[in-house]
């Protein structure tokens, strides 16, 4: 398979990155780790006529770890993993990350990469929003943070205008009384998520204080449970109130049905790896 | 005294590889990797539609676009005929179409290639490919094998009415009827065999060179079976002698039965080669495939086993309809007759038992044969419905097996479905020792108390038969089976001046360690070193006609056709020996690389020294040739009947439906063992193929005959994470139809093991009445079996 | 078109390029390294795996105009002074391999999940390799292969 031609640029700078967005329009495609968007376009999915590739824009890469945690957006998924300060902080983002694709994807795909593309089966538009996480965009009017929930907008969409480039990608560390976790149900041949379900718990002594889940891989996009999150406020996370506040999952969700797993399928085990992620975030926050 | 007992026998050893150092370090030669001066690129223009009547193509745009040197279309290769059918369905019509080089007129399937275009090199001739344009009447399609004999289904062929290529049976309908009207108890289940692409690692393809001054081809070609092709390309395509054609197969990257078939990129690189004068290079990308190389399997049956209440089998009911695809493939027509419908009662003894199999045309890719070929659905088969027949009996399924099996004393056995009789076995020990490695008994109760714990374990057993070392070829060929030729192998063997020792084999190896196997076996029986044989295979230039490797065949068929080559130039160095000697030729003894005259082995004459007289001829004996160059030809008196049993043991998450393959036991018996090196690495790489078909694999076409897996993006073909460590063993029952007691292993994996891996899970979910599930057991499949409750 | 300028195997190469001309298909054809092998299009199959600078990568999923300035090591490149890696030679005494198509590209990633974790558990191989499709060995002597580099490599270590 061989992608159709096109020009390339491999601009230096953020400034000069979004300079070449604002020059070829919709016309331009950014390529960060590729491995979405080279396998599209060589299966003729994707033939952008301009490939505007951030990879050499080195202040786009790397994690900083003061109060908040930054991540460059061209941060991959094995410096995720391996990076010892967001074990300590985050442990969940190597917990999800280790869990995507293989060690050469993870070796070239990046986490803004990944939310940008916004493709309905990654496993980090959940994280993000279980983390409510913040998203710095740079566009030719200068920067701007999107709520994670407010970024994702339809199948492959996102609040990212065409002439702005995702920069970085900002959590909150977990401190005590807090835990988050990632499960999911990977596809067979690409380990996308089927379904994935990223949770986050707080407990206020032992009651639960804040929650929030992150569905993705069911939907076309990836989407906030707000009733299950309700339901679980106030709760003590036991068993019980995890398996009743589960079943609300997917509620009122548009859910995807394909050859590898039925809409209704697809809608029970939303809610049994909602369970599932709740019992770990919820373990997590006892510590 | 036998020379084992001084020279240490290296048959039986598990030596590695000696095909391996060049593949570790990159050098291995693959068709792709190699480059001819002035070569050209081909690019092919692919039908969207699965089935469709072409009105027009335009190649104007093609034509026009830089860097392109030729487009053509298939009605300009109208002077090259379509390709052979080679082994149809035995003893009935067949209606068999077979492609063209390009499709002409109408498309059959999504992918049926109708233009290509040749370029100066890949990247220009993809890009102009785009640009032609076709003008398509799309038609209904058909993808069911079921529905597309049924009245009113759309017709792909004017030559084969209702979709139909053959109807054919075996056994006996009086007996199997009588059978079941006399029965205490039956059971029936429809069964799904399902599609699989068998996915080589290197797709296919294929490289053709035309020298103008010779009228002379060479094709390089992606082939398990180049000598096979070198015949029906010449003989039946093109219509020229068969000594215009050099076939070459380098190295291949695996096969699976999909590199068997003569396919259309042969002919049309050796046409374009004529036409251009300039050699042309084609190799598929992954999604071409999937979408036009042959698939395997993909049978929907109703199947009806009955017997005594307890636990005798008395009659097996089988109908089948089989997929063939848009077009007859090359062997398509016995794949799920003979290699099928013959063996159906596996290790059982069944009076009553009766096949019928209807073969149609779909709107699909072909379907031929895949690792194992008709005998893993057969064992599938006859395995489930053995397992249904005991859960209704409520008997334990390993005791059911040991009371129906075919006994020690019964071989050779005839079973009545017009097979050859099975040469030689002995099931239960094979039995015995995987339930022992399970721990059969203590597996049922730590079952028992999971399930109180609500964790649900399965354990699931198959005791398999298969048949390889096809095939006698006046079993097989016209007047039997339908194969369209022989079916034996040859071999020469030559001994060089020095001593050294060049094997030529007609078998095509691509990963079966052939080179190693045979080189074990010369080096015992001539009593060399080892390293002083060499095995050479691939080119039909150099290499006596053969078969191909395929069917478990290669020791079987092959390596006896090189002992039988041994035993001629063993015969003919005693004769010199006697001479060199000055003895009689009958008190000459040659063992482990020296002859001499019995009972004064201080005198002995080495191999190296008779093979130098040999070739120097100074001094022979009367009458006698100079040189040792004996060809052998070999056509076996029976077919291999290797079999064993396999053991599954899976956990069911019964909340999910996904199934955790916790254990994996497999004892084999192939026969005699050359090298178990090999042999396990067959079994483990044979495992995984089935235990794919029982948990992750299945092409999915939709109602319009599109290919929904039509990357391995969904397409699930396991990763180490996927499969468990297999534990095996094995018992050895020599077979008595060859001179080496081997039986074959290249398919054992394959064929005993997708029943091991379905009789486990549905053993797990038998308290929630489960009875069957159709493969392969995806969760959702299970969590529905399960909801269904 | 454009020129680059990439350092295989210890070479230094400039060679001019499309923009989307395909990594593996600039060490396959403009530099003849025909080792590294293309299985599957879409990066499953991990049969095209080589390093870029130091780190595994599928190279029918990046482009070779990316690696401009990068250093590549292939299959070609792995074995150092005659002497065979020693997951070349797991391979070999493991019979880790039948067809041989996908080794080239499976022992480059095992070398990375080695570089990443010099003494992995049969089950951590299984995982590292979970990029890589063998469709002839059921992976059993791959883990045995790698298994066997792992002790290998960590005895020369430690001695």
């Amino acid at each position: 398979m061989i992608p159709s031609a096109f020009e390339y640029h491999a601009p230096t700078s953020v400034a000069e990155a979004i300079s070449l967005l604002g020059q070829h329009g919709d016309e331009a495609k950014i390529l960060a780790g590729g491995h979405s968007l080279l396998p599209a376009m060589k299966l003729g999915l994707a033939a952008p006529g301009v490939l505007i590739d951030i990879t050499k824009i080195a202040e786009l890469r790397g994690v900083v770890i003061n109060g908040n945690v930054n991540i460059g957006s061209l941060t991959t998924w094995a410096a995720i993993a391996q990076h010892e300060g967001l074990r300590r902080v985050l442990p969940v983002l190597g917990e999800a990350v280790s869990q995507i694709g293989d060690l050469q994807v993870r070796n070239r795909g990046t986490l803004g990469g990944a939310l940008a593309h916004a493709d309905p089966a990654a496993d980090a538009p959940a994280l993000t929003l279980a983390l409510d996480a913040a998203i710095r965009v740079h566009g030719p009017k200068g920067e701007r943070t999107i709520a994670a929930v407010d970024f994702f907008t339809d199948m492959l969409s996102t609040a990212l205008e065409p002439d702005e480039l995702l920069t970085a990608i900002i959590f909150r560390p977990l401190g005590a009384g807090e835990g988050a976790a990632y499960v999911k149900f990977p596809h067979p041949a690409t380990r996308y998520a089927i379904v994935g379900v990223a949770a986050y718990i707080k407990l206020n002594g032992t009651h639960v204080s804040a929650c929030r889940i992150g569905v993705t891989g069911a939907g076309a996009k990836a989407e906030r449970q707000n009733d299950v999150e309700q339901a679980m406020l106030g709760g003590d996370g036991g068993d019980e109130a995890l398996a009743t506040a589960s079943l609300r999952a997917g509620e009122g969700m548009d859910i995807l049905g394909d050859i590898h797993a039925s809409e209704d399928y697809r809608r029970a085990m939303v809610k049994v790896y909602t369970k599932r992620a709740l019992a770990a975030a919820v373990a997590r926050a006892r510590g | 005294m036998t020379a084992t007992e001084v020279k240490e026998r290296i048959v039986g050893r598990a030596l590695k590889r000696r095909e391996d150092p060049k593949l570790i370090q990159g050098q291995g030669q693959y068709l792709d990797d190699i480059k001819l001066q002035g070569m050209l690129h081909i690019a092919l223009v692919r039908s969207p539609h699965a089935h469709a009547n072409i009105k027009q193509i335009d190649i104007s745009r093609a034509l026009a676009h830089p860097g392109v040197v030729a487009v053509f279309t298939g009605a300009e290769m109208l002077d090259i005929n379509p390709l052979p059918a080679a082994w149809q369905a035995g003893g009935v019509k067949n209606n068999a179409v077979t492609p063209r080089a390009l499709a002409v007129g109408k498309v059959t399937m999504v992918g049926d290639p109708v233009a290509l275009v040749v370029a100066e090199d890949r990247y220009i001739a993809r890009d102009a490919a785009l640009l032609v344009e076709v003008d398509w009447e799309p038609l209904p399609a058909v993808v069911d094998a079921k529905q597309a004999a049924q009245p009113g289904a759309p017709q792909l062929h004017e030559a084969a009415p209702n979709n139909i290529v053959f109807e054919w049976e075996a056994g006996s309908q009086t007996d199997a009827d009588a059978a079941f009207a006399s029965a205490e108890v039956q059971v029936s289940e429809p069964i799904i065999n399902q599609r699989l692409i068998p996915t080589p690692l290197e797709t296919r393809g294929a490289i053709a060179r035309y020298d103008n001054a010779t009228s002379e081809f060479t094709v390089w070609m992606t082939s398990q079976a180049p000598h096979v092709m070198r015949l029906l390309l010449t003989a039946f395509v093109f219509g020229i002698p068969e000594t215009k054609l050099r076939c070459i197969s380098p190295n291949v990257g695996g096969g699976f039965g999909q590199k068997i078939f003569c396919y259309n990129d042969m002919a049309f690189t050796m046409w374009v080669a004529r036409k251009l004068g300039r050699p042309v290079k084609f190799v598929e990308d992954r999604a071409e495939n999937y979408q036009y190389s042959t698939h395997g399997r993909d049978h929907i049956t109703d199947a009806a086993i009955c017997g005594t209440k307890d636990g005798k089998i008395t009659g097996l009911r089988v109908k089948t309809y089989a997929n063939i695809g848009g077009y007859f493939s090359t062997i398509a027509g016995g794949i799920p007759t003979t290699l099928y419908g013959r063996i159906l009662n596996g290790v059982y003894k069944i009076p009553g038992v009766y096949v019928h199999v209807t073969g149609t045309y779909t709107n699909t890719a072909m379907v031929d044969a895949y690792r194992g070929a008709g005998r893993p659905e057969a064992s599938y088969l006859i395995e489930r419905m053995v397992d249904r027949f005991a859960a209704e009996l409520g008997l334990d399924p390993v005791e059911v097996r040991r009371k129906n099996f075919i006994q020690p004393t019964d071989f050779p056995y005839q079973n009545g479905l017009g097979l050859l009789p099975y040469d030689s076995g002995n099931y239960e020990p094979a039995l015995d020792k995987a339930l022992a490695m399970a721990g059969y008994t203590e597996f049922r109760k730590a079952q028992a108390e999971a399930r109180t714990q609500g964790r649900y374990l399965g354990i699931g057993v198959s005791s398999y038969v298969e048949i390889c070392g096809v095939a006698p070829s006046a079993w097989v060929g016209l007047n039997g089976q339908g194969w369209g030729a022989g079916l034996w192998e040859s071999a020469n063997v030559r001994v060089h001046l020095t001593g050294k020792i060049v094997v030529t084999t007609g078998s095509l190896p691509h990963g079966q360690g052939i080179e190693t196997t045979f080189a074990q076996l010369v080096a015992d029986e001539l009593g060399v070193a080892y390293e002083d044989v060499e095995v050479q295979w691939g080119d039909t230039q150099g290499t006596p006609f053969g078969y191909g490797t395929y069917g478990s065949r290669s020791l079987s068929v092959g390596g006896v056709a090189v002992k039988k080559s041994l035993d001629k130039l063993k015969a003919k160095v005693k004769k010199l020996a006697a001479h060199m000697l000055e003895a009689n030729e009958v008190d000459i003894v040659f063992d482990d690389g020296k002859a001499f005259v019995q009972g004064s082995a201080d005198k002995a004459k080495t191999f190296a020294e008779i093979a130098a007289q040999a070739a120097l001829a100074y001094s022979l004996p009367e009458g006698m040739e100079p040189g040792l160059d004996e060809t052998s030809y070999y056509d076996p008196p029976n077919c291999t009947f290797p079999f064993g049993t396999h053991i599954a043991i899976v956990e069911v998450d019964t909340e999910t439906g996904h199934v955790a393959l916790k254990r994996y036991i497999a004892v084999d018996d192939c026969g005699n063992r050359i090298n178990p090196l090999i042999i396990e690495g067959q079994i483990h790489g044979g495992i995984v193929q089935g235990v794919a078909q029982a948990l992750y694999e299945g092409a999915v076409y939709n109602e319009d005959g599109q290919l929904l897996t039509g990357t391995l993006m969904d397409y699930a073909v396991p990763t180490a994470a996927m499969v468990p460590h297999f534990e095996l063993d094995h018992t050895v029952t020599p077979s008595p139809v060859n001179a080496l007691g081997v039986k074959g292993a290249g398919e054992a994996g394959t064929i005993g093991s997708a029943q091991a891996v379905i009789n486990a899970v549905v053993d797990a979910l038998t308290p929630f009445g489960v009875k069957h599930i159709q493969m392969p057991v995806t969760p959702e499949r299970v969590w529905k079996a399960i909801q269904q409750k | 078109m454009t020129t680059i300028t990439v350092t295989v195997n210890g070479t230094p190469y400039t060679r001019t390029v499309e923009p989307r001309t395909l990594l593996v298909h600039f060490l396959r054809e403009q530099l003849n390294l025909t080792g590294t092998h293309i299985g599957c299009d879409t990066s499953q199959c991990g049969a095209c795996v080589v390093h870029i600078n130091g780190e595994s990568v599928k190279s029918c999923t990046t482009l070779a105009i990316q690696c401009d300035g990068a250093t590549i090591t292939t299959i070609e490149g792995l074995a150092q002074n005659g002497q065979l890696h020693p997951l070349q030679e797991g391979f070999w005494e493991k019979h880790g391999l039948q067809c041989g198509f996908c080794t080239p590209g499976m022992i480059m990633a095992a070398a990375d999940l080695l570089q990443q974790n010099p003494d992995p558990t049969d089950d951590e191989i299984r995982h590292g390799l979970e990029g890589n499709l063998c469709r002839c060995t059921g992976y059993e002597n791959i883990v045995r292969a790698v298994r066997y580099a792992a002790d290998k490599i960590n005895t020369v270590a430690a001695d």
